[in-house]
C-alpha cells in the first residue's frame, strides 16, 4: 500500500482497527482525544466493527477494559498523563488479573504545574505494574506497535497487559508517512484471540474476583506476573521477527543505531530519539564516532540485549525526558543496574535531564552532550547529572516571576510574601 | 489547517512530509503555529528525523501581525538572512523591515481591508498556504488545491470552492517571488556554537512553586453561561423547609433570602440536583434557551408598552 500522511493518534487508532478489536471503553484526555474521535467516527460509519462505550473516568475505562479482557473478546483502550493516574488502581488491579488487552497511552508530563506537552513521568509512573511497555519514535511505528502488542499480551506464555506509547504532540498531533499493512497480511499476523482457559458466556454467566492473601500466596502471584513479564522478552523477539518477515520493518526490542563501532552513544526512549539519529548522521559527517540506542520494550527491560548493544561502547549519555524527584534520571538509573558488574560495559554513563513538558532539545545540545561525554571518557571524570536548561531560559523565568511578584503584591489581600530572587541577597 | 494543506500539496509533489500544529492551553486568543518538513527522495523512503519546532526556518508565514509584537509567539525565532518571512498584513514590507529590523526577505500577503475582527479572518490558513505553495517553487498549483480537496473535502463543497479560491488567489499575488525560499542545511557538529547551559540554584519555595495568587474571584466568573437547563422554583408549591436545595446544591448558587430560597442564575451550571432533591417537588426544569427566548419577549413587549423590564 502507499504511504499516507497521518497523526500518531489516527496511527493508533488505525492500529485498533486493523487489529479488529471488540470492544473499547475511553474517555477523552488531550493529546489523546483523536484516537477516540476517530475511532467513534469509524464504529459510527460502520467500517469497524465492535462496541465503543464512553465511561464516566479513567477509572472505569480502566475497570471495563480489564473486566471485558477477562471475558475473552479482544479490548482497545486510550488515554494520557493525568487519565492514566486516575486509572492508577485498576492499572495495578488488571494487571493482575493476567487479563490480555492495550493501552495506548500519549505521553504528557504531570501537574504540577500543568502542561499539555510530552514527557514520560506519566507512563513511568504505570512502570511497576504488570503492564508491559512498547514505545514509540514515529507514527510508522505506532500502528506497528499495536499489533505487535497484541501478540505480546494474547501470548500465553506472557498473558499480560500492554501499553504502547507514543509523545503528545511530537507523535499524536504529527502528521508522517506512514505505511498501513495491509488488513489481510494483518489477519494472518494477529489471528483471532485465543482465550484458553479465560472463557465466558452469556448462557452460563459466572463471576470472577480476586482474594485477599497473606504474604506468601500474595508474593507466588505477584512474582508469577513478574515472571511472565521476563519471558515476554524472548517472546516479543519471535513476534518481532516474523514481524520483520512479514511487514519488512525491524521493530526489535531496541533500535540500534550506529552503534557498531561507537564510542559514545544516546541512550534514551520516544520521539526525541529520532532528534538524536538526526544528531548522530551530523556527528558522523563531522567525523565522531557516535550512535544512538533506544529501547523499544521498556517492560519487560531487555538488559542482556541493551548490554550487548552497548559492549565496547566507551561512554554512554542518557537522555532521561523523565525525573524521578529526589533520585534523577529513571533510565539512567536503570541502565546502571543493567550495566553494573558486567565485563566489557562502557566506563562512563553520563545523566541529562531533558525534554520536560516537551521542552525541546536542539542539535547544538545533542552534540555538545557527546563532547561532554568523550570528556568524561578522556579524564574518567563523569559530571553530574545535567537539567538541559539555557540561561535565556533562566533569565524568561525571573522575567516571570518579577511580573507574578509584582501581580501579588498588587491583588494579593496579605501582600506579596515574596522577593524578587536575587533580592534577599542584597541587603 | 495551513500545515495540512501544504504538508498534503508537498507530499502529493513527491516529496517526504511532516507536520505539526502546536498550541499551549486551549483559549481564545491564544498563538497557535504550526509546522512543516519536507525532504527530497520519497520514493526512496527517506525520513525525517527531525521534529517539533523548526529551529532555523526557510520560510515563516505569519496569519496575524499583531503577533509579531508578541516576544512569547517567538515568531521570528530561529531566522537568518536567508529566511524568508511572509506576513499577512495592511501594512507595507518595508514598514515592517523597519520595525524589525530584518536583513532578509519579508513579503507582504495583502491583508484584506474588509476584515474588522481578526477572529472573523476567512480561509486564512489556505490562504497561508497557498502564499507559501507559490514562494517554494516546488507545488504545482494542481497540487495545491488537490490539498484543499482532501484536507476539506468533509466540510462539505461550498467551503472547499471558497478554500481553493483563496488559495488560488494567494498563489497568484505570489507568482512573482515564486521558488524564492531556498533550502537551508543541517546545523553542522563543527565549530556549532555550544548551548549556554546554566546550573539551576536552589530557590525558596514561595518563588519555586507554581501557584499562582490572585484576589478571589470567583463570584465575577458567571458559570451559569454553562447551563443548559435551567431550575426554576414555584413558590406556590415550595414548603419553605429553606434548607434543603441551599445545602445540596453543589455551586452554593442558592441562597435562603427571607423565608424562601433564590437561585443565583449567574452561577448555577443547571445540574438540576435542586431538581431532584425538593421534597415537596417545586423546583421544575426548562431548557434554558427557551427560558432566555422568554426572558427577551418580556423585555421586548416591555419596550412596546413603555414599561421598564426591571419594574415587572
Amino acid at each position: 500500500m502507499a504511504p499516507t500522511l497521518l497523526t500518531g493518534n489516527v496511527a493508533a487508532a488505525w492500529g485498533a482497527r486493523l487489529a479488529r478489536v471488540d470492544y473499547v471503553p475511553a474517555f477523552p484526555i488531550t493529546p489523546q482525544t483523536e484516537i477516540i474521535e476517530t475511532l467513534g467516527a469509524w464504529v459510527d460509519s460502520g467500517d469497524m466493527p465492535g462496541r465503543m462505550v464512553t465511561l464516566e473516568s479513567e477509572h472505569s475505562m480502566l475497570t471495563a477494559a480489564g473486566a471485558a479482557a477477562a471475558t475473552g473478546v479482544r479490548v482497545f483502550s486510550a488515554t494520557s498523563s493525568q487519565g492514566l493516574l486516575h486509572a492508577m488502581e485498576m492499572i495495578y488491579t488488571v494487571a493482575g488479573w493476567r487479563a490480555p488487552f492495550v493501552l495506548v497511552n500519549v505521553s504528557r508530563g504531570l501537574a504540577s504545574p500543568i502542561t499539555l506537552e510530552a514527557d514520560h513521568n506519566d507512563v513511568l509512573a504505570a512502570r511497576d505494574s504488570g503492564f508491559l511497555q512498547i514505545h514509540c519514535a514515529d507514527c510508522q511505528e505506532v500502528v506497528d506497535g499495536v499489533l505487535l502488542a497484541y501478540r505480546l499480551a494474547e501470548d500465553p506464555a506472557v498473558r499480560l497487559p500492554v501499553m504502547v506509547n507514543l509523545d503528545g504532540f511530537y507523535l499524536s498531533f504529527t502528521r508522517e508517512p506512514v505505511n498501513l499493512p495491509d488488513p489481510a497480511e494483518v489477519a494472518q499476523f494477529l489471528q483471532p484471540f485465543d482465550p484458553g482457559a479465560i472463557r465466558f458466556a452469556a448462557s452460563a454467566p459466572e463471576s470472577q474476583a480476586v482474594a485477599v492473601l497473606g504474604g506468601s500466596p500474595y508474593s507466588y502471584f505477584r512474582y508469577e506476573t513478574h515472571l511472565a513479564a521476563q519471558n515476554a522478552v524472548s517472546v516479543y523477539g519471535d513476534i518481532a521477527g516474523e514481524f520483520r518477515e512479514r511487514f519488512g520493518r525491524e521493530r526489535g526490542a531496541v533500535e540500534a543505531y550506529q552503534t557498531e563501532d561507537a564510542e559514545v552513544v544516546f541512550f534514551m526512549m520516544g520521539s526525541f530519539a529520532t532528534k538524536a539519529r538526526e544528531a548522530v548522521d551530523r556527528l558522523r559527517e563531522a567525523g565522531q564516532r557516535v550512535g544512538l540506542l533506544r529501547p523499544r520494550l521498556l517492560r519487560p527491560y531487555p538488559a542482556d540485549i541493551i548490554a550487548g548493544a552497548l559492549e565496547g561502547v566507551s561512554g554512554v549519555a542518557v537522555i532521561d525526558q523523565n525525573l524521578s524527584v529526589g533520585q534523577g534520571g529513571v533510565l539512567h538509573t536503570e541502565l546502571s543496574a543493567a550495566l553494573y558488574g558486567r565485563e566489557g560495559a562502557p566506563a562512563v554513563l553520563t545523566s541529562f535531564i531533558g525534554g520536560l513538558g516537551g521542552r525541546e532539545i536542539s542539535p547544538e545540545e545533542f552534540y555538545q552532550m557527546a563532547a561532554v561525554t568523550r570528556q568524561a571518557v578522556e579524564t574518567g571524570v563523569t559530571p553530574p547529572p545535567r537539567l538541559l536548561y539555557t540561561e535565556t531560559e533562566l533569565r524568561e523565568i525571573r522575567k516571570l516571576q518579577s511580573v507574578a511578584l509584582v501581580e501579588r503584591d498588587e491583588t494579593s489581600p496579605r501582600g506579596g510574601a515574596g522577593k524578587p530572587p536575587g533580592e534577599e541577597d542584597k541587603q | 489547517m495551513a500545515s495540512r494543506v501544504l504538508g498534503t500539496a508537498l507530499f502529493r509533489s513527491g516529496f517526504t512530509v511532516q507536520d505539526a500544529p502546536k498550541y499551549g492551553a486551549e483559549r481564545r486568543g491564544a498563538p497557535i503555529f504550526s509546522t512543516v518538513r519536507a525532504a527530497r527522495g520519497a520514493s526512496e523512503g527517506e525520513t525525517i528525523n527531525e521534529r517539533g519546532i523548526i529551529h532555523r526556518p526557510d520560510l515563516v508565514v505569519v496569519a496575524d501581525d499583531t503577533l509579531l509584537a508578541i516576544p512569547a509567539a517567538g515568531t521570528l525565532q530561529g531566522i537568518d538572512p536567508d529566511t524568508v518571512v511572509l506576513v499577512n498584513s495592511r501594512e507595507s514590507a518595508d514598514t515592517w523591515r523597519h520595525r524589525l529590523n530584518l536583513q532578509g526577505e519579508l513579503l507582504i500577503l495583502p491583508a484584506g481591508s474588509e476584515v474588522e475582527d481578526r477572529a472573523d479572518l476567512p480561509h486564512i490558513g489556505a490562504t497561508c498556504a497557498g502564499a507559501a505553495a507559490c514562494l517554494l517553487g516546488v507545488i504545482e498549483p494542481e497540487a495545491l488545491t488537490t490539498a484543499i480537496d482532501e484536507e476539506l473535502g468533509p466540510l462539505g463543497e461550498e467551503a472547499v470552492a471558497e478554500n481553493r479560491e483563496n488559495a488560488s488567489a494567494a498563489f497568484e499575488a505570489m507568482i512573482a517571488h515564486r521558488g524564492i525560499v531556498t533550502e537551508g542545511a543541517a546545523v553542522p557538529a563543527k565549530d556549532y556554537e555550544p548551548p549556554a547551559w546554566v546550573e539551576l540554584p536552589v530557590d525558596d519555595a514561595s518563588i519555586a512553586a507554581p501557584d499562582i495568587r490572585a484576589a478571589a474571584n470567583s463570584v465575577q466568573v458567571r458559570t451559569g453561561l454553562w447551563r443548559t437547563l435551567r431550575p426554576v422554583i414555584d413558590y406556590d408549591l415550595c414548603g419553605k423547609c429553606w434548607w434543603v436545595c441551599s445545602t445540596f446544591c453543589p455551586d452554593s448558587a442558592i441562597a435562603v433570602e427571607g423565608d424562601k430560597p433564590v437561585i443565583d442564575y449567574d452561577h448555577c451550571k443547571g445540574c438540576m440536583v435542586c431538581v431532584g432533591i425538593c421534597p415537596p417537588h417545586a423546583i421544575g426544569s426548562i431548557p434554558e434557551y427557551l427560558a432566555q427566548q422568554r426572558e427577551q419577549q418580556t423585555i421586548e413587549e416591555g419596550e412596546a408598552d413603555g414599561t421598564d423590564p426591571a419594574d415587572r
